[in-house]
């Protein structure tokens, strides 16, 4: 396969206006990925999905990763006056960089055996804007990966045919793979009609004192 | 191109298509077909569904209209679980995916964390992987086809004469591992420890051994009438929906589609050995069940040859650090050929101890891309048939 600085240069080349950016990988030996901005993702995943050199027709993998607010904390130098001599005082100050959600594909060609490519976009940030184009309608494999996804993680992909949760139920809220998920201590219980039973057995049989 | 199979050709609409709670197969019948079509909910308790799996069908009659297969009951959010421990602390974990394939899942965990971190296996350990991971896929594939019989109604007889085999080759695990199906074999660098002594002799019987099995199961199956007729032309896939839903392994090799990942990686040893790719040429559910056979056969040559040529020394990269592993930031993707299919994970260090992104691709869900589009159209007593064709493992499509 080219180089993945080549197959940027040719993406930019077919495709105008499209925003992509290198993200090198620091393990040695493993690919770096393309960053692709989620407007042109889909022209971007087609082209690369068409062009005969690549022809990258296998969506292999498809995931999420979950970027929390990053917050540094700064110690800086402050003059303040105190009693009408300028004083040195160290303060605080909180730098706060927004996190984001990311979508992972890795493509590989099942027709030339190479890849693999690995493709990645991000959201705008963890809450409000979490929608993603939807790669399923170029790749069927990443079908219930991307619900899987939408399930853990949150991300809402436009134009999936049936996004649903996958792995979690119906009415479940949070999404567990995030980082700052909190798992509630009682989700398991349920009331059932056995409690109404204990209920009343309660009032018949009072508990006796804990003698251990 | 676009669209392969995306909506039945049958035009019923779903209620709820996208997000949302409130989602029915069928969304509303209108008064002239009111009573045409029943939704029955199989599983998921159903023994055809080999585990806990649910698959909500519509019929009309007794062919299949819709199949909408429903997922979750054995998740327990194992790729959260292994980014809250260390490296090592998931390999165990990894046997419980695919508890069939423990001893293949091990090494494309293994892979994985040796691509991220840079470091090299001993010979002998790549023998020893190869042969176990062989190993893994007769019995996987011998199981297999004994749970499609059962599945077609031969009860008991021919699963029990898979799993007679199967159980010499999970003795010989027991010696070397410890454990019959939790392996927890494989470590980064190599393996946990050397083979028993006599380990390879009584391997070596086995699979001089193992071909007259495979040449009685063949007499029971090749050209038997009844397996014919209840598995050739039933759920055909082909090989343009096959590549496209990313469906991977044999159940990808029964479509004609040519790509064996330890052909195209050749990652571990595989470039030594001489075997072939058996090809389907129908993609039906008898070609998944004989193009198994054929797999195993290959296995044989394979085994033979590593047997020969295992080399003594070291079975692990003494300078990798057990304790305190911390691989430096980056991310990696391993992926090998399971018994299965492409098993792969994804890996990415912050340089801490324990993985920032930890994940599993899940080949059995994703085979499952396409049950709908292969059930369609089918009786419903088929549709136990091809699930069993697709030989999934619950363990990991829930994870």
């Amino acid at each position: 396969m080219e180089s993945i600085e080549q197959i940027k240069l040719r993406i930019e080349q077919a495709i105008p206006g499209v925003i992509l950016e290198i993200i090198a990988n620091g393990s040695p030996g493993n690919p770096a990925s393309i960053r692709v901005d989620p407007e042109h993702a889909l022209a971007v995943a087609r082209f690369l999905k068409d062009d005969g050199q690549l022809r990258l027709d296998y969506a292999s993998n498809v995931t999420g990763v979950d970027w929390p607010d990053k917050v540094a904390q700064q110690t800086v130098k402050v003059l303040k006056m105190v009693d009408g001599v300028e004083k040195e005082f160290d303060a605080k100050v909180e730098t706060r960089e927004p996190g984001f959600l990311e979508a992972v594909y890795h493509l590989y060609s099942m027709e030339l055996k190479h890849g693999p490519l690995v493709l990645r976009m991000r959201t705008g940030d963890r809450a409000g804007q979490t929608h993603l184009p939807s790669l399923t309608p170029l790749y069927r494999s990443a079908d219930f990966q991307e619900r899987e996804i939408y399930d853990l993680y949150g991300i809402i992909f436009d134009g999936h045919p049936d996004l649903r949760r996958l792995l979690m139920w119906e009415g479940f809220e949070d999404h567990p793979m995030r980082k700052d998920y909190a798992e509630p201590d009682d989700y398991e219980f349920e009331p059932t009609a056995h409690n109404q039973v204990l209920a009343k057995a309660r009032r018949h049989y009072p508990p006796k004192a804990s003698n251990g | 191109m676009a669209d392969i199979g995306m909506e039945s050709a049958v035009g019923i609409s779903a209620a709820g298509d996208g997000a949302g709670p409130g989602y029915r197969l069928l969304a509303k019948e209108s008064p002239e077909e009111e009573g045409r079509f029943l939704e029955i909910s199989m599983g998921p308790q159903h023994p055809s569904t080999h585990g806990v799996f649910r698959m909500d069908v519509l019929l009309d009659g007794e062919t299949v209209v819709r199949l909408k297969p429903v997922f979750g009951y054995l998740h327990r959010n194992h790729e959260k679980i292994a980014e809250g421990t260390t490296y090592l602390g998931s390999m165990p974990y990894t046997d419980r995916l695919d508890y069939f394939n423990s001893m293949t899942n091990n090494w494309a965990y293994a892979l994985a964390v040796e691509k991220l971190a840079g470091i090299s296996v001993p010979e002998r350990a790549e023998y020893i992987r190869v042969i176990t991971a062989e190993m893994t896929r007769l019995q996987n594939h011998a199981t297999l086809m004994g749970f499609l019989l059962q599945d077609l109604g031969a009860m008991g007889t021919p699963l029990m004469y898979a799993f007679r085999e199967r159980e010499k080759i999970l003795d010989l695990f027991e010696a070397v591992s410890g454990s019959r199906m939790m392996c927890n074999y494989m470590r980064f660098g190599g393996c946990r420890v050397d083979l028993p002594s006599g380990w390879l002799e009584e391997t070596v019987r086995l699979v001089d051994e193992f071909p007259g099995f495979l040449d009685e199961f063949e007499a029971l199956l090749a050209e038997n009438e009844i397996l014919m007729a209840r598995l050739q032309g039933v759920g055909v896939l082909s090989a343009a929906l096959a590549v496209n839903a990313g469906v991977t392994g044999p159940m990808l090799r029964a479509s004609g589609v040519n790509y064996d990942i330890r052909k195209v990686d050749h990652y571990g040893i595989y470039d030594r050995f001489k075997f072939r790719v058996p090809l389907g040429a129908h993609g039906d559910c008898y070609d998944r069940l004989m193009l198994r056979l054929l797999e195993m056969r290959e296995s044989i040559k394979i085994l033979k040859q590593a047997l020969k040529q295992i080399p003594s020394g070291p079975v692990i990269d003494p300078k990798v650090k057990i304790r305190n592993f911390k691989p430096k930031p980056g991310e990696a993707y391993g992926r090998i050929e399971g018994p299965k299919w492409e098993l792969g994970f994804y890996l990415m260090s912050d340089g801490s101890a324990s993985p920032y992104r930890y994940r599993v691709r899940p080949p059995s869900l994703i085979n499952l891309t396409v049950l709908e589009d292969l059930c369609i159209g089918q009786k419903v007593a088929d549709v136990v048939v091809i699930l069993g064709s697709v030989d999934i493992v619950l363990g990991e499509v829930d994870r």
